[in-house]
């Protein structure tokens, strides 16, 4: 995909207040390089924008957040040691260099399109549109994309970023497994040394893919000290990360963490949500009702919302894991149980109790088990641009059943929220709607456990 | 390249006074900034006239017990130790070592709170020793940042360090640190540039906190060898005292940093006596503390024989 074979795409430029800032106008074709363009001519006013900024305001010209200092509305920003602050800055010009520059935007879109295989399909679920008995459910193939989920797409990116800025090792946390196998994928492509650090637990209840980390030539870490889950596998990588930033790039995995991570990881998953929205409009002739997707840290909901976000009629629905009941306390939904605060270097919605610990999250979903969220969702809830959704353990199991057997889908544990929260959303807008849901995953990793759970393996209960 | 200078200035059009704290004048200096010298001044300059540097030692709250923390803070101020650096056990310590990991996790286990942090630094300002929190920042805006100033004061808290706290995010807790005359002491790293020393110095009180290395805390063999070039770079925007934190676990590696430092903090080293003492193995924690403090004590003067 050469760059120079594609019309220049001019973005609208439109005033502030006028709705749209920055809005792709030309046909968007979901590359990387048509993307940063887009979000280049919506910076142009996101000086002027800063200035009034509200939340109504945000609203409207979200490519306006973040802020030059990483903050989304009164989230986000940088809340980590001093030491870190220089390796920030230059991944944050790094950043800001290559997303401009065609031979980055080039070469990534590249390996997007013949290495990840991209653009990933839109499907028509008929049988489980059938089923469900609502509106017409579509779904954004994430779980096809190469090593089988939406993470491949942030990690291309950084790592080519990381190759860029002349470092030669990166280091990565991953929960269910998915960013460690992707960063591992794409270091092994890069020729990047790779170390993942993984909860302990993890390790145990994602064991295939900490075997598929080792065969692409990973370190997997076995973090063993808190609560041996993502939050406390992240706490080690910030460790290892301070002492070794002169060489290493950290490859968050999600719309979390310090600024730039929340806003250049949305922008590398930005792409899921720009194919889809031009799918759906040439599948349909008009775009969704609501689009729908599973939260932990947030990437893969927010790629598929970004592109979204200035259509107003299109509703934004993120699901968070529900565990056994927000009831319970045993959860891992950061909005509809948490409060404001500060880890991992962001200021967003926390899982915490009365003196400010982190409290530990508890989802059947590895991938989703995390006490916080990305600081961009918690403006998009702030705002009421987004809605969230609680779905427990039993539901997105359920969930994960029907899908297999209606469409022939094995999704992944995490992308089964989703599915779950759309059915209730397929529901409440009935047959004349259409909701988009992103299939952010394909449940391989997941057999054991959901074999588990319905007591497959047992031959005396069959 | 955008320079972190280039943050901290407002974007066109955004009024003054917005998220960038960089952006307000830098005071011109601490004396003009404050009426009358903080304990941490007094400690400072008293030992500067002694002609050496001041010790800080560090222990968590609540470890092993609240009891036994408070027992051992004030056993290493009788040996010697100038400043105490009181910890908030945190879930989430992604700044420390293995040895202070362990610290909170026993102190949260036993079910420290905050308020028992606060206790643990009225009994130990009671020794007449100025008395710090160190804090991730969480807990302390969880708790209310301004409720906790106040609360911090009353205990008779010299001030707080707060590692994960940039200046950048500071305004209201710098605020509410003026309002309530205690110290914001900020970190500064190997790592630091120039203009990221102008603006961590430009708002800390009491000292500067000069990270030794880049990495957790813990002790190490020897101090980093950039340890002398940070002070040094620091010297050179600040007339604050600077203090060297990070590795330091000897009296002889007291000395070698008291040489150039204006002060020595020493935490993993005292933890582990700590630990060490009251743990399996039998003795006396408390008295292990002691016996440290002693040695690190006689470190920091006896570079200056």
């Amino acid at each position: 995909m050469p760059l120079a074979a594609r019309p220049v795409v001019h973005t609208t430029s439109v005033g502030v207040g006028a709705g749209t800032v920055g809005a792709v106008t030309a046909r968007p074709t979901g590359t990387f390089a048509e993307s940063s363009r887009a979000a280049g001519a919506a910076d142009q006013h996101a000086a002027g924008a800063a200035g009034d900024w509200s939340p109504a305001r945000a609203a409207e010209s979200w490519q306006a957040v973040p802020d030059t200092s990483g903050h989304f509305g009164r989230f986000g920003g940088r809340f980590v040691p001093e030491a870190l602050f220089a390796a920030l800055d230059e991944l944050s010009a790094a950043y800001e260099a290559a997303r401009f520059d065609p031979v980055f935007t080039a070469e990534l879109d590249g390996l997007l399109a013949s290495y990840a295989g991209r653009p990933t399909p839109l499907t028509s679920a008929d049988r489980l549109t059938e089923r469900i008995g609502g509106a017409r459910i579509l779904l954004k193939r994430e779980d096809l994309a190469h090593t089988g989920s939406h993470k491949i797409n942030n990690v291309l990116g950084q790592c080519l970023l990381t190759r860029r800025m002349g470092k030669t090792r990166v280091i990565a946390e991953t929960g269910a497994g998915q960013h460690g196998v992707a960063t591992a994928t794409a270091c092994a492509l890069l020729g990047l040394e790779c170390v993942v650090y993984m909860g302990e637990e993890d390790t145990r209840r994602q064991a295939l893919n900490v075997a598929r980390m080792r065969l692409l030539g990973a370190e997997v870490v076995a973090v063993a000290s808190g609560s041996r889950t993502l939050k406390d596998a992240i706490n080690e990588a910030m460790r290892d990360w301070v002492a070794t930033v002169d060489s290493t790039h950290y490859c968050i995995g999600s719309v979390m963490g310090p600024h730039p991570f929340p806003m250049m990881v949305r922008d590398f998953q930005r792409v899921i949500g720009v194919e889809a929205r031009q799918q759906t409009l040439d599948l349909l002739g008009r775009l969704p009702d609501a689009v729908v997707a599973c939260v932990g840290g947030g990437s893969n909901a927010m790629g598929v919302f970004h592109r979204f976000i200035p259509d107003a009629e299109v509703a934004l629905i993120g699901c968070e894991a529900g565990g056994d009941g927000v009831a319970s306390g045993r959860h891992a939904a950061a909005i509809a149980g948490g409060a404001p605060g500060v880890l991992h270097g962001m200021r967003t919605f926390l899982l915490q109790d009365a003196d400010g610990q982190t409290q530990v999250s508890h989802s059947i979903s590895a991938g989703l088990d995390y006490p916080g969220i990305g600081p961009e969702h918690a403006l998009l809830h702030e705002t009421g641009r987004a809605s969230y959704r609680v779905v427990d353990d039993a539901a997105a199991m359920e969930a994960l059943a029907l899908v297999a057997r209606t469409e022939g889908i094995l999704v992944a544990i995490e992308s089964a929220h989703a599915f779950a929260g759309a059915f209730e959303v397929a529901r409440e807008l009935g047959p004349d709607g259409v909701v988009l849901v992103n299939c952010s995953g394909r449940g391989d990793k997941d057999v054991d456990t959901a074999a588990r759970w319905f007591d497959l393996l047992d031959p005396d209960a069959g | 390249m955008r320079s972190q200078l280039a943050h901290d200035q407002p974007a066109q059009g955004q009024p003054a006074g917005g998220p960038a704290a960089a952006a307000r004048p830098v005071p011109a200096g601490r004396e003009a900034a404050r009426a009358g010298r903080s304990p941490l001044d007094e400690v400072f300059a008293a030992a500067r006239a002694q002609g050496r540097a001041v010790l800080v030692g560090y222990l968590p709250a609540g470890f092993p017990t609240v009891e036994r923390g408070i027992a051992a803070m004030r056993a290493m101020v009788a040996a010697g130790v100038d400043v105490v650096e009181v910890g908030l056990p945190y879930s989430d310590p992604t700044m420390d070592g293995p040895v202070i990991q362990d610290a909170a996790d026993v102190a949260l286990r036993g079910g420290v709170t905050t308020r028992d942090v606060l206790r643990t630094v009225e009994a130990v300002a009671d020794t007449g020793a100025p008395t710090l929190v160190m804090t991730y920042w969480n807990p302390v805006e969880r708790y209310g940042l301004e409720a906790f100033a106040a609360d911090l004061a009353s205990a008779g808290g010299a001030g707080a360090i707060t590692p994960d706290l940039p200046p950048e995010e500071a305004d209201s807790w710098l605020a509410a640190c003026a309002t309530q005359a205690i110290d914001p002491v900020f970190l500064v790293a190997p790592s630091s540039t120039p203009q990221r020393l102008r603006l961590v110095t430009s708002h800390s009180r009491g000292f500067v906190y000069a990270a030794s290395t880049m990495g957790v805390t813990g002790a190490r063999a020897a101090v980093g060898a950039r340890a002398g070039d940070l002070v040094t770079r620091v010297r050179e925007v600040t007339t604050l005292p600077v203090a060297v934190g990070l590795g330091v676990s000897t009296g002889a590696q007291a000395a070698e940093v008291a040489g150039f430092a204006d002060g020595v903090i020493v935490g993993s080293a005292l933890v582990r006596a700590l630990a060490t003492g009251d743990g399996e193995g039998g003795g006396d924690g408390v008295e292990a503390v002691a016996r440290l403090a002693a040695e690190l004590a006689a470190g920091v003067r006896a570079a200056s024989a």
